[in-house]
């Protein structure tokens, strides 16, 4: 088992790095009543953490025992039917999925899904609750007729049926859906809670850490739990016991970046674009989001620019990832943004230098 | 739907008016409806304006006080955006229900009139094919159905359909009527606001209603039943002020990679960037030792970056690029790129 997961809090008294909102959901649940949540962070903040801790809290430990299901919906859309499959983890208290898997017939997954589990409304006993939870992932990618489906339906149906969103920004979740839940806000952990949580993660495993070693790792991470968590695994597989001075290997997708950003740097002709081209589809073929290349890319030419330019290049940054997400294939919009760079510096090169 | 418990009920449904005349503060449609339940004669109609005002609230009181609890199954038909309503539906659902014929006479004191009501919620995300079809279904069956729509913008909904509607505008709530019903909803549940606390929550929910009681409601479960002003700032996911002015203060300092960790530092954080954007306008509209041209500057990118959102561009991009924009702006270095050819 990987440590991310051996050491994911289980309960909302052991959850280290979101204190404080974890003891305001407990004390939002021990009354009967739970509003429709909304959790928006950054990834690796936590946010699914605290959902599966809640729902423990919700239903005891219950909610833990999950399967797995391949369902189908058979969904009557006037003329013709749709049949729609989608993976769902469900317990007896909870149901989760990843409605944005369904793609552009996200809506009719959102509609059937709820409807039918107020069907099924377990029965109010004592020390049960009488409504089901369902759990969301990814709603700032669900269609926007999608999310117009959810507004009337959690009002509908909310006596019988809770949901909890996830999302990374809400600013992409509309106005009349977040106005209808308790938004949970989970900032990413600062690098004092990370280094924190690693010493943590060192003591159970009976490992030495040396000093400033956690600290370096944590620095690296970005501010994502789960990664400063995996890269101190991948430095245990690498060499134990730690040496003071061990590098902390970067992610080679990231080494990769820095790879091409030096590239363009040196040479500006359209011979390099060329080759660029080929590490840019090598990064996209392993599922390498476009966008995460792109901000990358930013962060490592701005290191090396001097501030008159960062401007520019960070407007056009902006500019080619709007039109990416317009339009369908990215490499033309990586490519077309590194060719903007490659004449903005040659520019800049023959006004400095002549 | 099974019965609703009491106390799992979100508060919005459960102090939603069920009376016309209970309706806060659109006097010119509740006085036209009151009209209209003393004589069973009503046009269709068309209810608009911004979230929270009570434009579902008043169609909802409007038909449960004309039929009853009893006929109201059979009279009114809800359709709203979480049901298909394409142009399938509008051809078949609605037509055969605006089709039939009823009776009049009044009922366990309900006025009964001899129509039907057909509501259709948030209109406007109707498609223009949908609404089409619906303009002679409209007219055909005038005499034994009325149309409600409702909906935010009326600018979505299709002229020919518009024309043949009554319209009303919902306006956004004013703080006073706002502090009356939160205070009305804090006596009922046993809760404890202060005057501090009352006006942030006018202020933060801006004229919508509903928000309001829902982050009352939010308040109330996480931090118990005295609820401060700082306690609802934290539910309504509103950023605090200083992070916003630190963000505005780095751009102001000229320093490309200060404002670049400001903002690095405000994603880390999850604040919404759509949100940061709107605050931001606010601190650079009221800031004094800028000029015009400068906020026009400013001004003019916040919109660009907020379309640019809208269809789901990266929020950290977009965020540089104003702070970038609004550096260039703060510190007048020219408009134009310089190496841009």
């Amino acid at each position: 088992m990987l440590w991310v997961d051996k050491y994911r809090p289980k309960t909302l008294d052991k959850i280290i790095v979101h204190e404080d909102v974890a003891q305001n959901l407990k004390k939002l649940v021990t009354e009967q009543d739970c509003p429709h949540l909304l959790f928006y962070g950054p990834s690796g903040s936590g946010k699914k953490t605290l959902i599966m801790a809640l729902l423990r809290q919700m239903f005891g430990p219950g909610a833990e025992k999950v399967k797995v299901e391949n369902k189908t919906w058979k969904v009557d859309a006037g003329t013709r039917t749709i049949d729609l499959e989608l993976t769902t983890l469900s317990s007896t208290h909870h149901v989760e999925l990843n409605p944005s898997d369904a793609g552009f017939q996200d809506r009719y997954i959102v509609q059937e899904i709820i409807k039918e589990m107020a069907k099924n409304r377990p029965i109010d006993t004592k020390g049960k609750k009488g409504f089901k939870v369902l759990v969301l992932n990814e709603v700032d990618k669900l269609s926007r007729e999608a999310q117009h489906s959810l507004r009337r339906t959690m009002e509908k149906y909310s006596a019988s049926c809770r949901l909890i969103l996830c999302c990374n920004s809400s600013s992409k979740v509309t106005e009349a859906v977040r106005s209808r839940c308790l938004n949970v806000r989970i900032n990413a952990p600062t690098e004092g809670q990370i280094v924190k949580v690693l010493e943590f993660v060192g003591k159970k495993e009976g490992l030495q850490l040396p000093s400033g070693f956690a600290a370096r790792i944590a620095e690296k991470s970005n501010r994502s739990l789960r990664r400063a968590i995996l890269s101190l695994e991948t430095c245990r597989v690498q060499q134990y016991p730690f040496s003071n001075n061990q590098a902390i290997p970067p992610m080679d997708w990231e080494e990769y970046i820095f790879e091409i950003a030096s590239d363009i740097m040196k040479e500006q002709s359209p011979k390099r674009l060329f080759q660029v081209r080929g590490k840019v589809y090598e990064l996209l073929i392993n599922c390498i989001p476009p966008e995460i290349i792109l901000k990358r890319l930013l962060f490592e030419l701005l290191k090396k620019l001097d501030a008159e330019l960062k401007h520019e290049v960070c407007h056009w940054a902006a500019y080619y990832e709007h039109r990416m997400r317009l339009g369908q294939k990215a490499i033309f919009h990586i490519e077309a943004f590194v060719a903007k760079f490659m004449s903005i510096y040659k520019g800049f090169l023959i006004a400095t230098f002549g | 739907m099974a019965p609703v418990l009491q106390d799992s009920q979100p508060w919005v449904e459960k102090y939603r008016p069920k009376q016309v005349k209970d309706v806060a503060h659109q006097d010119e449609v509740v006085r036209v409806l009151t009209n209209t339940l003393e004589t069973a004669n009503c046009p269709h109609m068309l209810f608009y304006g911004p979230p929270g005002t009570g434009k579902t609230t008043t169609a909802l009181a409007i038909a449960h006080q004309l039929f009853g609890p009893e006929l109201y199954k059979s009279r009114v038909l809800e359709l709203n955006a979480s049901d298909d309503r394409g142009i399938n539906v509008v051809r078949t659902k609605i037509k055969n229900f605006a089709a039939v014929a009823v009776g009049s006479g009044r009922q366990g004191g309900y006025p009964c009139p001899p129509y039907k009501i057909i509501i259709l919620d948030e209109a406007d995300s109707m498609t223009e094919d949908a609404q089409n079809a619906l303009r002679r279904t409209m007219e055909t069956y005038s005499k034994v159905t009325r149309f409600f729509f409702i909906c935010n913008y009326i600018s979505r909904i299709i002229e020919p359909l518009a024309s043949r509607c009554a319209k009303f505008r919902f306006k956004p709530l004013t703080e006073g009527i706002m502090s009356t019903r939160i205070l009305h909803i804090c006596k009922e549940e046993g809760l404890n606001l202060d005057s501090e606390a009352l006006s942030t929550l006018s202020s933060i929910s801006q004229g919508d209603l509903r928000r309001a009681i829902t982050y009352l409601q939010g308040a109330a479960r996480l931090f118990g039943s005295s609820i401060s002003s700082k306690d609802l700032i934290s539910v309504s996911g509103v950023i605090p002020q200083e992070v916003v002015r630190a963000l505005f203060a780095a751009c102001r300092s000229g320093n490309f990679d200060s404002a670049n960790k400001e903002v690095n530092n405000v994603i880390a954080e999850g604040y919404p960037v759509s949100q940061m954007l709107s605050q931001l306008f606010d601190v650079v509209v009221e800031a004094d030792d800028t000029s015009d041209e400068q906020k026009a500057r400013i001004c003019k990118k916040l919109a660009e970056v907020d379309k640019c959102l809208v269809d789901g561009a990266d929020e950290y991009l977009q965020l540089l690029d104003v702070a970038s924009n609004t550096m260039r702006a703060l510190c007048n270095m020219p408009e134009e790129f310089s190496f841009e050819n």
